[in-house]
């Protein structure tokens, strides 16, 4: 499938800028049946200062505001063939060891209900039926529900709540797969949705290794194993190491955030 | 702490017979008045005060700054001696920075069930943003300052490798200037290997590691977290001797793809930064957001090859001391070699046996912590109370993988000068060395380090020690 994708992310000051920085992870690589057959970036109110790869492989790019701007807008175009793979992703690349993504972070520090929850699923014997189930668990007792969280919500609150978005419910599966022994993944990415182009935010699912199949792809939210309406473009231990774009800025003022995004056929 | 096995003396075989390294040293301090020598050491103190060289004591409020004590009695090291150190030390440090990247890249040494791979999984010495990274040059440790001691005339054992920001040289190299200064005939009358050459050795090893993009001359800077740092003499003396600029966070910005100092003509790229400035306040945009002493997309920089980060972020993975009984493995999976020098028996209390041992013998034992350093939150068994066996007990108990523990070392003397003249006191050693691409260089000297108190066999300054000159000898 060829999907067209155009996502642009703009960035209000209220006060011209002194000095800040920002981290992109908005490229998508080739690979794990995806193709990028073209792809471009166009920023206006920064400069790109260098590029390179981090230490999960994403092609992360740094940015610095032009002094005195008020506005920065990245915008990301480009043109990707997907195959439907079923999830399966395979095997492991990069130097990043496996046993990395069983370590805990921060948004995935597991609590009494996280440990409820991987109990509920421990007594499945084979890995794969086990992350299905535990994925339906987590699309019944998360309400898919936007403005309730944000990107410092621990996986243990949006569960004990019961509320939470795209990326609450990668964070609570791979909290829960971890605990569970099974090394996970979290990616961010962009999704074709059915009867909707226009979008306002970038999609977000996690990765279980197994190890039959390797890597396998769930998203919790669609209840499905990513196919071949998806892209993937970072990943990491956690939302922190995959975030699409990640700032520092000096001085005082607020800033306003807007995207669109389009992801069409 | 105090001891009373029987300990080697580095200047006397007995009473008023010396050593051959000191023998010349002896026979001139034999015709000096003490009263005099006395009055030398004051002097000494005086100028130490007046340059400026103390050291700002953690936990001690009421002395911001406190001077480091200097002993005028130097220590003397035969050629012979330091050859045989020297080649122990180059080793072990050629794998520890073969570990590094290893440790980094493809873990070999885990495949190789060398060494366990629990220790670094869920070790906060392992920097995950150091995945992937090969330094420029290939050199992870700039700066190395192995911890040794003597227990005998050729037992020498590696105490602490300090692979992150070893710092000290600066009494290294004060020490000696002071020692010339107050008594340059001795230097007349014994061969001793110069140490001055340090700051120069320093400069042109970093600039050897310097990234590609550097032209010409490449541009070095030291990194200080600022005047209230507990080594900021050091910091700003070293920038001095070696001609870099001494910078601080606010003088640093990310400019063309580059990290950029502030100069009177603009902003100039740095090529090298030296930082003493720990890793995980060296990144607020990667590392702790809250820091201010760092250099906000500075591992962007250093990922794409812009900077050479001196020494390399993540190092700590190397003389993490749960890593440190493994050394040896480390250096012969590495080098194909034994190891020349000795590790410090130690028991890992993460190990149920281990545990039991040294509950066991808690009293005869030396406990610290895992990731420790400078001598706090250490239990020195022989010195403790009853109740600190105790209390130590329970920590054991509650975080056994938290630390390791060793044997009280009979550590060799040297004397000091006192009232009533020469006594000894246990000492350690703390060579520096310099790594860059094409050379391990060794300082023939280092920082030797005194505990001051009869029977103490604690050196560290923050705990009362003090500091000697050291002389290696020329063949």
């Amino acid at each position: 499938m060829r999907l067209r994708i155009s996502h642009k992310t703009t960035y209000s000051y209220d006060t011209p800028v002194h000095y800040a920085l920002q981290q992109l992870r908005l490229r998508p690589r080739t690979g794990h049946g995806q193709t990028v057959v073209e792809w471009s970036t166009e920023i206006s109110g920064a400069t790109r200062q260098l590029s390179f790869e981090d230490q999960f492989s994403n092609q992360t790019d740094l940015l610095l505001a032009d002094e005195g701007t008020t506005h920065i807008e990245v915008h990301c175009e480009g043109v990707v063939d997907t195959t439907d793979t079923a999830g399966v992703i395979g095997r492991h690349k990069g130097f990043a060891p496996l046993w990395l993504f069983l370590n805990e972070t921060t948004r995935t520090k597991p609590g009494p209900e996280l440990r409820r929850l991987a109990r509920e699923v421990s007594g499945e014997d084979d890995t794969l039926a086990r992350m299905h189930a535990l994925s339906t668990l987590i699309y019944d007792q998360v309400a898919y529900d936007t403005g309730t969280t944000d990107s410092d919500t621990t996986a243990e609150t949006a569960l004990t709540e019961g509320h939470g978005v795209c990326q609450d419910h990668a964070h609570v599966m791979i909290a829960a797969a971890r605990l569970l022994g099974h090394p996970a993944r979290y990616i961010s990415g962009y999704l074709l949705m059915d009867g909707i182009v226009e979008q306002d935010a970038s999609h977000a699912w996690c990765e279980v290794w197994t190890d039959t199949l390797g890597w396998v792809g769930f998203d919790v939210s669609n209840r499905i194993c990513p196919d071949e309406r998806y892209v993937r473009v970072a990943t990491g231990r956690d939302y922190g190491d995959a975030a699409p774009i990640l700032g520092i800025r000096q001085g005082a003022g607020s800033e306003d955030l807007h995207v669109t995004l389009q992801v069409q056929q | 702490m105090t001891d009373s096995k029987p300990h080697f003396d580095e200047m006397f075989i007995s009473e008023g017979a010396p050593r051959a390294p000191y023998e010349p040293y002896h026979n001139w301090f034999a015709g000096e008045d003490i009263k005099h020598l006395r009055r030398k050491s004051a002097e000494a103190e005086a100028f130490f005060r007046r340059i400026g060289i103390t050291f700002n004591v953690y936990g001690q409020e009421d002395a911001d700054e406190r001077l480091i004590p200097f002993d005028i009695v130097p220590r003397v090291i035969s050629a012979r001696e330091w050859s045989r150190l020297e080649r122990g030390i180059e080793q072990r440090v050629r794998a520890i920075n073969a570990f590094l990247h290893d440790i980094y890249h493809r873990q070999e040494i885990l495949r190789a069930g060398r060494v366990p791979k629990e220790l670094i999984a869920g070790n906060e010495a392992f920097l995950p943003e150091m995945i992937g990274v090969s330094p420029p040059g290939g050199v992870y440790t700039h700066i190395v300052g192995v911890d040794l001691v003597r227990t005998g005339p050729d037992e020498f054992y590696v105490l602490e490798d300090n692979a992150r920001t070893p710092s000290g040289v600066s009494y290294m190299l004060e020490n000696r200037e002071t020692m010339l200064q107050m008594f340059p005939e001795l230097f007349t009358n014994m061969k001793v290997r110069p140490v001055s050459n340090y700051p120069r050795a320093l400069r042109r090893s970093l600039s050897a590691s310097a990234p590609t993009c550097a032209n010409g001359k490449p541009e070095v800077a030291v990194l200080t977290p600022g005047i209230h740092n507990s080594a900021y003499f050091e910091h700003a003396f070293l920038a001095d001797q070696m001609g870099a600029e001494l910078v601080e966070s606010t003088d640093l910005r990310i400019a063309d793809g580059r990290v950029t100092m502030r100069t009177t003509r603009g902003y100039k790229p740095v090529d090298v930064l030296y930082r003493r400035v720990d890793d995980e306040y060296l990144d607020p945009l990667t590392f702790n957001p809250e820091s201010l002493l760092g250099v906000p997309g500075i591992m962007d920089v250093y990922r794409a090859g812009g900077i050479t980060i001196a020494n390399a972020p993540g190092t700590g993975i190397a003389d993490d001391k749960a890593l440190y009984s493994y050394m040896p493995d480390i250096v012969e999976f590495y080098t194909g070699e034994r190891a020349i020098l000795q590790n410090v028996p130690t028991w890992r209390c993460s190990e149920p046996d281990s545990l039991k041992y040294v509950l066991d013998n808690l009293a005869d034992l030396v406990v610290k912590e895992v990731h420790g350093s400078g001598g706090y939150g250490m239990l020195v068994g022989p010195a403790a109370s009853k109740r600190e066996l105790a209390a130590f007990t329970r920590k054991l108990r509650a975080r056994p993988a938290n630390y390791i523990a060793q044997p009280t070392l009979a550590l060799s003397t040297v004397p000091i000068l006192t009232q009533k003249g020469l006594a000894p006191r246990h000492v350690d050693l703390r060579p520096f060395v310099l790594v860059s691409p094409n050379k391990i260089d060794i300082t023939p000297g280092g920082l030797t380090r005194v505990a001051l108190k009869k029977g103490s066999l604690v050196v560290n300054s923050s705990q009362g020690g003090g500091t000697k000159d050291t002389w290696v000898l020329g063949d």
